[in-house]
């Protein structure tokens, strides 16, 4: 098994994810090797079931693989308990979910401030007020989640992604839940901020069209790269 | 960000968003409670402490039936000590056309020794401190004594044979005490007024104390002296023996309270699981997503902890501000109990109030909030990913551990907290299993009523468990108050119909022997027919040629009774409210020496058929032989005896006679004239004691149903709490029935039948539990029948219903305000 390059932000040996289901063991993905460079935007592909957000998962360090290894920004994932991997995570990391995910208790702006107050930093409102500014949010930051419709959410998720500046951005179906013309919106802010940033991009879609707008894409079929 | 500052952030921001405050308002119900009663409990405590430095008027005082040897007080004097003596007996006090029984104070120079004297010039006037006393022939009286005589500063009244005249309004005497059936109000007169009043005579109730102040070396050398010559009769006291009764019945009464405010609490506490139950699941998704974003165990853990640390000392600090407005309230009820001039209370309240807070968050809420720190970060991608659970053991054990820790510190006796933490359990598992076959019941019949009604019904199934714990915390609440009102009312009325129509309204007492016929026959002229009795004063000295003191008693009751000087009586008939129950009565052929003994006293002081009992009567003894045992019924009102003699064993003894009778109110000039005639006769109007005894069951009663109103705010804020965790359902239901076509008007109708249904079910429970209550304490405390009124079925019914009703159709309000399609996009 090779080492991953020092060039890569994030990589994967021979990850395989089984689970165990009345049927016997399943096997979700199955020996997957890639190599993500830094910048670099890359779609995982293929449909319902092939184990897109399984890989994300492993690559995220939400999840540990059953057998393989992953790398984070040139450290293994493997071996690392699950306060390892948070620790990894922290500051490096960004998600954008299908379902938005923010919490409902906090404003627009609150949730854009969130991983910043978690990691500590100071100055969380005036980042979080710049980034919200930049989706086009500012009148609406004070709004609750349940005040917003669904492309202002993801714009939300989206901002709070971006907030702490990571190495990578996971993004899980973006525009899942949204109708096409929002959705198109969406991407549209979501890769122009990565390009601004020169953030890595994981994304995982099923949509062809949004693949094509990232620099190369990854396809899974049953659980294996094809 | 420390785990403390983004908790504080995280709890402003719940709180801004409407969440948390179910939580906050459980928490500060269960803390009002137990601070209300604790601030309270800490004002009479401290008005008892300040009153017992100063109690005895003095740092020693021989207290004696009879009078004291002068030898005491010269050995005083050559110690260089102040003395002073006081004469203290209960007579009736005329002014005019009025009378009232008093406790006469006759005190000498010097008096009091240690404290101050409390007077004011009218009754309408401040107190002030005086360091006089009444002249020869002036009199002061306490202002309760002047209301009951309708007088006032001024006035004339006749004590016995002398007229004195009124000149002060007795505010307080530092050896007032604490009697808290307060029957005789005091007149403060000079000593040398005693013996013209006719009224101290051999056999009369009187009791004399010589007070001693002084150097402390000097007063033990004192006491030492005293201790070695105390005749039988006298006793002793210092400081130290001050107001150990009051404080152990002080003591029982807190204890009561406290355990009462306890339920209050516990109810509380169920509201503060639940409403931190939905708060936990409602902060799973929120702690996967801090995970992802680099949260770890630990920080999660600590976030948690600081939330509910903030979340407690908030609530605290409403609890203890409630609690406080609360006793205030607490306290104007039980005024004439406990005194009207409390001082504040300390801070220990407060600090009990937040480590209250402290305990039941850490005890009911941390057991379900510390297992989020499991929360796999992965539930972020995937929500069939369960939640973490907390453990049973976990849960029920600090829930456990926290009740148990309630129970001791408000107990504060192991054993008697394991003894009531059983019966907490016992009855709160009896309670829920008939809650939870009332509401299985009801849930059964869905019958053919219209859709509401099914629905309603459907939705109380549904959230089975909850409805339990509703229908039980209501019903606990209302039962109290049913108890306390309507049942205790029933009881009442149960015992004055066991009354005799014409039962004994007047005691007499102090009736010398040469009065007795002449007392009799101004009776009998008036038609208000009595037979005096002749009364003996003694002591009972041994048992079985075993001295009292070295007895083991086999109850406290027998030692106490056995103890005292106590009323000893003669009779060749057996009156017809005593019934011999072993041995056999003197009837034709009495012989002296044999004495009848009331048998629970019997039982208690361990005395049995044909035992020897030594008597003390003013310094000589005598010896009777046990030949039966009596029942006696003592509410005849009839004088009676717990030790009876055959004739020719007392007659050589000073004695006075007691009788009773019965006076209607147009014959109440006959009782005046009786006290005019014969002044050293006193006369106890029994109706006044009752009236007396029932305004302090009364005020007791009330401050207990005041307490147990923590207990329905309690439910309140369970049936809140379970309105906030079925919130999310209710709405989306709620929408979903009106997008198909529901009116306003159904669900509200449906949410109203739900809630009435909860409440008439607590109702049903309350009000079972009250008659069952209500009849064991007939059957088994006071002996009585007890047919509890039928309306209480319908009265707690209606109760519950009203009250869950209303608070859940409020509760719920919101629910059906939102419109059906904001609701519906956001599931």
């Amino acid at each position: 098994m090779d080492a991953p390059t020092a060039a890569s932000v994030l990589a994967a040996r021979n990850l395989t994810r089984k689970v165990s289901s009345p049927e016997g063991t399943l096997t979700i993905l199955d020996d997957i090797d890639l190599d993500i460079g830094r910048g670099e935007s890359v779609a995982v592909i293929g449909p319902s079931g092939a184990g897109k957000s399984t890989l994300l998962a492993l690559l995220a360090g939400l999840d540990s693989p059953s057998e393989g290894e992953v790398w984070l920004d040139g450290q293994a994932l493997t071996g690392l308990d699950e306060d390892g991997r948070a620790a990894l995570r922290a500051g490096r990391v960004g998600f954008v979910f299908q379902s938005f995910h923010l919490v409902p208790s906090l404003t627009a702006l609150e949730n854009v401030m969130l991983p910043l107050e978690l990691a500590g930093q100071s100055e969380a409102r005036a980042a979080a007020e710049s980034v919200l500014d930049r989706v086009g949010l500012t009148p609406r930051r004070r709004h609750y989640p349940r005040q917003l419709s669904g492309g202002e959410r993801q714009r939300v998720a989206i901002a709070r992604a971006f907030v702490g500046q990571p190495l990578v951005l996971f993004a899980d179906e973006p525009t899942g839940n949204l109708d096409a013309e929002t959705g198109s919106r969406v991407a549209d802010l979501l890769f122009s901020l990565n390009d601004e940033s020169g953030t890595t991009l994981v994304l995982v879609t099923h949509e062809e069209r949004l693949a094509d707008r990232c620099d190369r894409a990854l396809r899974l079929r049953s659980g294996r790269l094809v | 960000m420390t785990a403390a500052g983004f908790a504080l952030r995280n709890v402003i921001r719940n709180l801004r968003a409407g969440d948390l405050w179910v939580l906050t308002a459980a928490v500060a119900v269960a803390v009002a409670a137990m601070t209300a009663v604790g601030f309270f409990t800490d004002r009479v405590s401290r008005a008892v402490d300040i009153r017992s430095a100063e109690v005895l008027a003095a740092d020693l005082v021989v207290n004696s039936k009879r009078l004291i040897t002068p030898d005491y007080q010269d050995r005083a004097r050559e110690l260089g000590l102040d003395t002073a003596s006081a004469t203290s007996f209960p007579s009736v006090v005329l002014a005019g056309d009025s009378s009232a029984l008093a406790d006469v104070e006759a005190v000498s120079a010097g008096y009091p020794l240690r404290g101050e004297l409390k007077t004011s010039v009218s009754l309408d006037d401040v107190a002030g401190v005086t360091t006089a006393l009444p002249a020869p022939g002036e009199a002061w009286a306490d202002a309760k004594l002047l209301a009951r005589l309708d007088a006032d500063v001024g006035a004339e009244i006749a004590l016995g044979s002398i007229r004195l005249r009124v000149t002060g309004v007795l505010r307080y005497r530092p050896d007032q005490g604490w009697s808290f059936v307060d029957l005789a109000p005091t007149l403060l007169i000079n000593e040398a007024d005693v013996p013209a009043t006719g009224l101290v005579l051999p056999g009369s109730r009187v009791s004399y104390r010589q007070l001693f102040a002084g150097a402390p070396d000097d007063i033990v050398t004192l006491r030492d002296f005293v201790e070695s010559r105390l005749e039988p009769g006298e006793s002793l006291r210092d400081l130290g023996d001050a107001g150990p009764e009051i404080r152990t019945a002080l003591e029982r009464a807190h204890r009561f309270l406290r355990l009462a405010a306890l339920v209050g609490s516990l109810l509380a506490a169920v509201a503060i699981a639940m409403a931190a139950r939905r708060h936990a699941s409602r902060q799973v998704e929120t702690v996967a997503l801090m995970k992802c974003f680099g949260a770890r165990q630990g920080f999660v853990l600590r976030v948690m902890m600081a939330e509910l640390a903030i979340l407690a000392a908030c609530a605290g600090l409403i609890g203890v501000l409630l609690g406080y407005l609360s006793q205030l309230g607490l306290s104007a009820l039980l005024a004439e109990l406990a005194g009207a001039d409390l001082p504040t209370p300390g801070w220990g309240p407060v600090a009990g109030g937040f480590l209250m807070a402290g305990l039941v968050m850490a005890g009911f809420a941390l057991p379900l909030l510390a297992p989020l720190k499991r929360v796999p970060p992965l539930r972020v991608l995937r929500h069939d990913l369960p939640g973490p659970r907390p453990s049973a053991l976990f849960a029920y054990g600090g829930a456990g551990a926290a009740i148990f820790a309630l129970l001791l510190w408000q107990v504060g006796d192991l054993r008697l907290t394991a003894w009531v933490a059983t019966g907490f359990l016992v009855a709160a598992g009896g309670l829920m299993v008939i809650g939870g076959a009332l509401v299985w019941l009801a849930t059964r019949i869905r019958g053919t009523a219209g859709a509401p009604w099914r629905y309603a019904v459907a939705s109380l199934a549904r959230r089975g468990g909850e409805s339990v714990v509703q229908v039980v915390a209501f019903g606990l609440g209302i039962m109290v108050l049913l108890l306390l009102t309507v049942v205790r009312n029933d009881l009442m009325d149960e015992w004055r119909a066991t009354l005799p129509e014409r039962a004994p309204n007047r005691f007499l007492i102090n009736i010398q022997p040469h009065e007795a016929e002449a007392v009799e026959s101004f009776l009998g002229e008036r038609g208000a027919e009595t037979r005096l009795v002749p009364l003996v004063r003694a002591r009972l000295s041994a048992i079985k040629d075993r001295p009292v003191a070295e007895i083991d008693f086999p109850t406290l009751r027998g030692k106490r009774l056995a103890d005292r000087e106590g009323n000893l009586s003669w009779s060749s008939t057996l009156q017809d409210d005593n019934e011999i129950v072993a041995g056999r009565w003197w009837d034709d052929d009495p012989l002296p020496g044999e004495v009848s003994v009331e048998a629970d006293f019997a039982r208690d002081a361990g005395i049995g058929l044909g035992d020897r009992l030594d008597f003390n009567v003013a310094g000589e003894t005598f010896s009777a032989e046990v030949t039966s045992l009596r029942t006696v019924q003592w509410d005849s009102f009839k004088p009676n005896f717990f030790m009876l003699f055959s004739p020719g064993t007392l007659e050589v003894y000073p004695r006075t006679h007691i009788g009773s009778l019965f006076v209607d109110d147009s014959r109440d000039q006959t009782v005046l004239e009786l006290v005019r005639r014969f002044p050293s006769v006193t006369v106890i109007d029994i109706e006044a004691v009752i009236g007396q005894v029932r305004r302090v069951m009364d005020q007791a009663a009330i401050a207990v149903q005041y307490v147990f109103l923590f207990a329905i705010a309690a439910g309140i804020v369970v049936l809140l709490a379970v309105v906030e965790s079925g919130r999310d359902e209710r709405l989306f239901e709620s929408a979903l029935l009106r997008a198909m076509g529901a009116k306003r008007r159904q669900i509200l109708a449906s949410t109203a039948i739900e809630f009435g249904l909860l409440g008439a079910l607590s109702g049903l429970l309350a009000a079972g539990g009250a008659l069952a209550a209500g009849w064991l304490l007939a059957d088994r405390v006071f002996r009585l029948e007890f047919n509890g009124s039928p309306w209480l079925w319908a009265t707690g019914t209606l109760a519950g219903l009203i009250v869950v009703g209303v608070s859940g159709l409020l509760a719920t309000r919101r629910v059906l305000d939102q419109p059906p399609m904001a609701v519906l996009r956001r599931f």
